[in-house]
């Protein structure tokens, strides 16, 4: 049993992770209904953009409280990826918004590869360590729960609540829904429907820096290559939920932690990735629109 | 890249004070990206730990080039390229009878494939051919190869397939293992591996049938992985990512050999001089008439009812299903039959590298397969061959530029920088030309008179 609640534990932090960036993808494809294929990348970014104000803090001052640490780490890496989003997406996104299907998606690889190649070359190939940030772990009743844990849960849940309200309760997100809904009719009504999507690229990679910044905390190493498998985990998390719906991306992402928790302690780790993957066919041919996914009318 | 920062506020400023403007944004937004990932370069010192490196000369030469661009692109070549564009629409519109090249530019392109190895034998002799043969040549016909039998799957049925290259796999293994495990002659097994990969097709087909869209892609995505998994972790058999090595090679068809230990040994036979060279020609043709086996396979499937069916799929499912289409052999036939393709590939590249291993078969090449599709016109061959020719060709060759280390110093490597400069070429063509090379469609069913369909009147199935 506290074997089980210790997976439990560590498929929460991982699925928390995932979650924060399948909100991106999600949101994206909501809006303008394209796979951001580049969206693991902007992670990968996040978090080589927090290694960097790391290093940067460590050689400015002596010591600084881990606390201020990680906000002023979390906060430019916000500020940075979204940059690099928003740019991306005026870049290479919005020309083609309107042209054939797979017009953005190709593009969405391109700058992925372009992206992940980038730091390869301005920051060298290799692993990048660094000291652990945070160290403590509290044990309860045999279960070991680490303070990285903790905050991983605590920040995700304050975003989400951020989040939510943002969507649900403010201007802007009624403007967001209304884009999901009928772009044109928005823009009839007055949106400004290319600063709405500005706008959601921008909000998906923040949470994206966020993940990533939790990200090196947790595991303290970062390279390059490290956007590929999260962000398909986090895409297949945004998929397994229901794409385009927020609280799915959510569910889809604790799903996809457990399930990758729970096959590593009790099967074989090796097939961690494999079982995953399964389990997001399975469901698809079961519930082809995910779990929360809104199913697919089909209007001749 | 048309990032128009400016609003119609500025209709009154001149071009060049507007290109000003942009300039300025572009570099403020330049500076903000690249600060911290080019300003500063993080490197290990003795002790491991991770120091900053401060290169602030760098990132003040790419700020800079990046605000001139801007400033030139907006000032002179946004206003270049208007004028011709109003030139000519304001010229009478005359269509122009396609010229010798463009009307038989199939038959041009196949003789000058046929030729190639010969002009490089002749231009660099038998050592000096085999970079070009091989590196460029083999490598690029592969990807045309894979390309062209992608192209049934999301061309030609319009099944968004992200996993192509786990039916690569699949032919690759299928060779090595049986190959190097039981002996059998490559001959033997190109079929054993198309029909192995075919079967893989089936497999997956039948789950992801009813999926459409981007669910369909992110199934085969997951497939595709869930294949390079399996490769990886199922050590007793596929040895892991150390990979299988000592692939035997193609034989000339069982008459003679390429090792030069065989008593079969070509230059044996013929009485002509050792060379590595022999070997690279033979699979230089081999693939190329796999390529042209693709090609004529799927010309002649457009004719018939099955090919129809799939373009009929990928304008309307609905529409097709209503005219009674079975959408589900249908679409089983287009995965399996773009598989086999992809399964005659691996092998192939098996038995010409000698040696497989996982790392051959990650999400990147389904990546760039893909683009090739896209970047060249989906559903034109000739489109699919110039885009592989160029985007393979074009990275094959950063290779081969060492004069660039007399220019940036010895320390530059043009290689590292090859893929970076894929993937802002993929996006840089597709904002281009967003229909790919060749952007019309050649009718298979015509009533008196064959017309061009322009892409934009058709569509892109959606699964």
């Amino acid at each position: 049993m506290q074997y089980f609640v210790q997976q439990l534990i560590n498929g929460l932090t991982l699925g928390s992770i995932y979650g924060l960036i399948a909100i991106g993808y999600t949101m994206v494809y909501g809006i303008i209904g394209m796979i951001n294929f580049a969206h693991g990348d902007i992670f990968m970014i996040g978090a080589f953009t927090a290694l960097i104000v790391f290093l940067i803090l460590g050689a400015l001052f002596y010591s600084v409280p881990v606390v201020v640490a990680l906000l002023i780490m979390m906060i430019v890496a916000m500020l940075l990826t979204s940059l690099y989003n928003w740019t991306i997406e005026k870049v290479a996104y919005r020309p083609l918004r309107g042209s054939f299907r797979l017009a953005p998606l190709i593009t969405a690889i391109g700058m992925s590869i372009a992206l992940s190649n980038f730091v390869q070359v301005t920051q060298g190939p290799r692993n990048k360590p660094i000291p652990p940030l945070v160290s403590q772990v509290y044990t309860i009743d045999g279960i070991s729960i680490s303070l990285k844990q903790i905050i991983i849960v605590i920040v995700t849940i304050a975003l989400l609540a951020i989040f939510w309200y943002l969507v649900n309760r403010t201007a802007l997100g009624r403007a967001q829904r209304a884009c999901e809904q009928d772009r044109k009719m928005a823009a009839l009504l007055g949106i400004d429907v290319d600063r709405t999507i500005s706008i959601t690229f921008i909000m998906g990679a923040a949470l994206a820096a966020v993940a990533g910044t939790l990200f090196l905390m947790y595991y303290g190493v970062v390279v390059f290559s490290d956007g590929f498998v999260p962000g398909v985990k986090a895409f297949t998390a945004a998929v397994l939920g229901g794409i385009g719906s927020l609280p799915g991306a959510v569910l889809g992402g604790l799903l996809i932690g457990f399930i990758e928790s729970m096959w590593s302690a009790y099967f074989s780790i090796d097939y961690k990735d494999v079982a995953a993957f399964s389990i997001l066919a399975i469901v698809l041919i079961f519930l082809p629109s995910g779990i929360l996914g809104r199913p697919e009318v089909e209007k001749v | 890249m048309a990032a128009t920062v400016s609003s119609e506020r500025d209709d009154v400023a001149t071009p060049v004070q507007r290109a000003f403007r942009e300039a300025l944004y572009a570099g403020a937004i330049s500076l903000g990206l690249f600060v911290l990932f080019i300003g500063l370069r993080t490197d290990q010192n003795i002790s491991n730990e991770l120091i900053l490196v401060k290169r602030w000369g760098l990132l003040a030469i790419v700020v800079g080039a990046v605000t001139v661009g801007r400033f030139l692109y907006v000032a002179y070549a946004v206003p270049a390229m208007e004028r011709r564009k109003a030139e000519k629409a304001g010229a009478p519109a005359i269509v122009a009878e396609p010229g010798f090249v463009r009307r038989n530019f199939n038959k041009i392109g196949a003789t000058l494939l046929i030729l190639y190895p010969i002009a490089m034998v002749l231009a660099f002799g038998f050592q000096g051919s085999l970079k070009w043969v091989d590196n460029f040549g083999i490598q690029i016909l592969i990807y045309v190869m894979l390309a062209w039998g992608l192209n049934i799957v999301v061309g030609l049925a319009g099944l968004l397939d992200l996993g192509y290259v786990a039916f690569y796999a699949v032919g690759a293994y299928a060779y090595a293992l049986l190959g190097t495990h039981f002996g059998l002659s490559f001959w033997i097994l190109l079929p054993a591996a198309g029909a192995m990969a075919a079967f893989w097709g089936v497999l997956l087909g039948f789950p992801v049938l009813r999926l459409r869209g981007d669910y369909l892609a992110i199934v085969t995505l997951a497939f595709g992985e869930i294949i390079r998994l399996v490769l990886i972790n199922w050590r007793e058999v596929t040895n892991g990512s150390a990979g299988i090595s000592g692939i035997p090679k193609v034989s000339f068809f069982g008459l003679m050999s390429f090792n030069v230990s065989d008593p079969n040994y070509i230059a044996k036979v013929l009485h002509i001089a050792q060379s590595g060279a022999y070997y690279k020609i033979f699979l230089y043709y081999l693939i190329l008439a796999l390529c042209f086996l693709t090609a004529f396979v799927t010309i002649r499937l457009r004719r018939l009812p099955v090919g129809r069916a799939w373009e009929a799929l990928r304008e309307d499912e609905i529409a097709c299903r209503s005219l009674g289409i079975n959408t589900t052999t249908t679409k089983l036939t287009a995965f399996a039959t773009g598989a086999m393709f992809g399964g005659f590939a691996g092998s192939f590249f098996a038995a010409r590298q000698g040696f497989v291993s996982p790392e051959s078969f990650v999400f990147l090449e389904s990546a760039i397969i893909l683009a090739i599709v896209v970047l060249g016109g989906m559903g034109s061959l000739g489109g699919i061959a110039v885009a592989a020719l160029v985007m393979i060709g074009g990275t094959e060759i950063l290779r081969e530029l060492d004069f660039l280390k007399a220019v940036f110093g010895p320390d530059f490597t043009p290689e590292l920088y090859r893929m970076l400069l894929f993937g802002m070429a993929m996006v840089i063509v597709m904002l281009w030309k967003p229909r790919g090379f060749v952007g019309s469609r050649e009718p298979t069913a015509f009533l008196k008179e064959r017309r061009a369909v322009s892409a934009s009147f058709t569509k892109e199935g959606h699964g």
